[in-house]
């Protein structure tokens, strides 16, 4: 845990221009990835997870988006270069998978051809020899009678089938990071848990970190090293999962844990968290959650709490005038 | 989870295969496009062995036989100049298809590639190829083929840059629209997310997956560059007499309408059997392509 981390993400904002004007849709994003573990990032839809890894890879279109801060790989800094210079990170580096299965493989070209052509794409080599590694890898994410399916085609798999061939087709290149983005929510439950062990399995193999995003608690304590909890756009609390599980400390983090069903209590117990995450045009002014939050005090309309350790010994980090009085203002001085 | 074994004997057919045996379905399901089919190839046929069909060069006159009309020593009759009119049309039939074919083969291949790259590029690119495609949309294309012969002259090569120019639009159109719809779906997204350039994405996986609709557009077009081609030769603008064209027959039957009408007719009925034929091939290709047009009409 010394060593410098893989990933080193400061002060990441992700701005969009709606209507004339820039809008940051994520603020202050900050988190370290070191070698070999997972990270995932957890909170409601439109929270600004796959935001984050779009931006971390570039991939947002530059006339609509916008990067502020500093998103370092391996000592190298990520924002600001070039697209033609992101696709030597693409894929090689950094690769991505996606939540939909069923729409991430290109419906008239084989499986097989998919995943030898992401082999291609970054190393020099013959096309046998990519479709022998290709093979490989399929057998490697565990597709039965991968040799004999080479040359299927999307539609002839299952979901869980499938997204075992995108993250073949994410690991061509042996990357140092996956950003796994909600891989496992379109699949049933115990695909679900096959996939997160394959990828378990893999992060381990290929001494692999991972960015993991989700929505289900469940899953994160199934997969993940550390957790960042997100809430419109901002991270308000990140800690390690034994930490978060024990002692959750930001009010939107208790509601989320209070909002997973449980069969020893009745359905009229679920808590569900008042209100929707306000869009990204309404973002309130002080901290983002005060308008939904049970435990609301006036300061919090203010100004923005800032994401710190309420105790300076632990890692534990959060964003909430409950725990510390410090503010996003006097960070940035 | 996965398929049985026995199954995974079976290899699944490739993309063009599945497309091709689409075709054959809905040809032998389609009374119209098997005519269309059987029509084209006819004259594709007589156009290729045109020497054989006319024993007559087309180009030989015989003053003792002029304006003779259909008799047995020449089936459609002969011209003002006593020439086989039935060896002029099949002679004209090829400057007719090899115009055609070689104009759309141009448009095609240029028309798509600008509508991929307009469509999947976006921005000024796609401002820039857009208000270009607006610009030439806005001329018939007889009009604007009829404007780059009068200025480059009529020759061959000319003909057929006039009408590519004139048909290159329509292809930047048919293949813009489904490129943006692709551009946002995930497997393109994926692929950019493995880092593969734009070329290799417009190329490899998005051409592929819109192909079928560039297709069916060609065979339509095919029908309109030979009309447009006709139609420059009629007003005077074809490939130069005494090379038989079917619109410059046209045009000099026309001059013998009164007294022998099958000089026009003729060449008339050679370009309404190509064009009858090439639409009802477009619209089974449609058919064939387009599930939801099949589903209204049965």
């Amino acid at each position: 845990m010394t060593d410098a981390p893989v990933l080193a993400v400061r002060g990441l904002s992700t701005q969009f221009r709606i209507g004339g004007a820039w809008r940051a849709a994520t603020r202050n994003i900050a988190f370290d990835l070191y070698e070999n573990q997972t990270i995932a990032l957890v909170g409601e839809s439109g929270c600004g997870k796959s935001i984050t890894c779009q931006t971390i890879l570039g991939l947002l279109p530059a006339a609509v988006a916008r990067t502020e801060g500093s998103i370092v790989y391996q000592g190298r800094e990520l924002v600001g270069l070039s697209d033609a210079e992101m696709e030597t990170v693409r894929g090689k580096e950094i690769a991505m998978i996606f939540q939909e299965p069923m729409t991430a493989l290109n419906p008239v070209m084989t499986v097989g051809e998919q995943i030898a052509e992401a082999i291609r794409v970054h190393r020099r080599c013959t096309k046998a020899e990519a479709k022998a590694e290709a093979i490989a890898f399929m057998d490697r994410v565990r597709i039965p009678a991968a040799a004999q399916r080479y040359n299927d085609y999307p539609h002839q798999f299952s979901g869980g089938m499938r997204q075992r061939i995108v993250i073949a087709m994410a690991m061509a290149c042996k990357p140092k990071v996956l950003l796994a983005d909600e891989p496992t929510t379109a699949l049933d439950v115990t695909i679900q848990a096959q996939i997160l062990a394959e990828l378990r399995d893999l992060c381990a193999n290929f001494n692999m970190s991972m960015v993991f995003i989700t929505h289900s608690l469940g899953v994160v304590a199934a997969i993940a090293d550390r957790v960042a909890v997100m809430y419109a756009g901002e991270i308000v609390e990140l800690a390690s999962v034994e930490e978060l599980f024990a002692a959750p400390q930001h009010p939107y983090t208790r509601a989320l844990f209070q909002a997973i069903p449980r069969v020893d209590e009745t359905a009229e117990n679920l808590q569900a968290i008042p209100g929707q995450v306000p869009p990204i045009t309404a973002f309130p002014e002080g901290c983002r959650f005060a308008p939904r939050c049970p435990m609301r005090m006036e300061k919090c309309a203010g100004r923005p709490p800032r994401l710190a350790a309420a105790d300076p010994a632990s890692p534990h980090a959060v964003a909430c005038f409950l725990h510390h009085d410090l503010a996003l203002e006097e960070a940035a001085e | 989870m996965s398929a049985a074994p026995e199954t995974l004997a079976i290899r699944p057919p490739a993309v063009w295969l599945r497309f091709a045996r689409a075709l054959w379905r809905t040809a032998t399901a389609n009374a119209a496009m098997m005519t269309g089919i059987a029509l084209f190839l006819a004259v594709v046929i007589v156009a290729i062995g045109a020497p054989v069909f006319a024993e007559v060069d087309p180009l030989d006159q015989d003053l003792l036989a002029r304006l003779v009309p259909p008799s047995p020593g020449h089936w459609l009759g002969t011209d003002a100049f006593g020439r086989d009119i039935w060896a002029r049309i099949a002679y004209g039939a090829r400057i007719s298809l090899v115009i055609g074919l070689v104009a759309v083969g141009i448009a095609m291949v240029i028309g798509s590639a600008l509508g991929i790259l307009s469509g999947y590029m976006g921005g000024w690119v796609d401002q820039a190829i857009s208000q270009a495609t607006n610009i030439l949309l806005a001329f018939p294309s007889l009009i604007l083929g009829l404007m780059v012969v009068a200025f480059l002259g009529p020759s061959v090569p000319n003909l057929i840059a006039a009408i590519s120019l004139a048909t290159i639009p329509q292809f930047i159109r048919v293949s813009r629209a489904p490129t943006i719809a692709l551009r946002e779906r995930d497997f393109i997204q994926a692929c950019r997310a493995l880092g593969f350039s734009p070329l290799r994405i417009m190329v490899r996986h998005i051409l592929p997956n819109i192909w079928p609709e560039i297709l069916v557009m060609g065979s339509l077009w095919l029908a309109t560059a030979i009309r447009v081609e006709a139609s420059l030769a009629f007003i005077g603008l074809g490939v130069k007499p005494p090379t038989p064209t079917w619109g410059g027959m046209i045009r000099e039957g026309f001059e013998q309408i009164l007294n022998s009408v099958y000089l026009a007719l003729f060449p008339s009925l050679a370009i309404l059997v190509v064009v009858l034929a090439l639409n009802m091939i477009g619209d089974g290709l449609r058919d064939a392509l387009d599930p939801r047009l099949k589903e209204s009409k049965r």
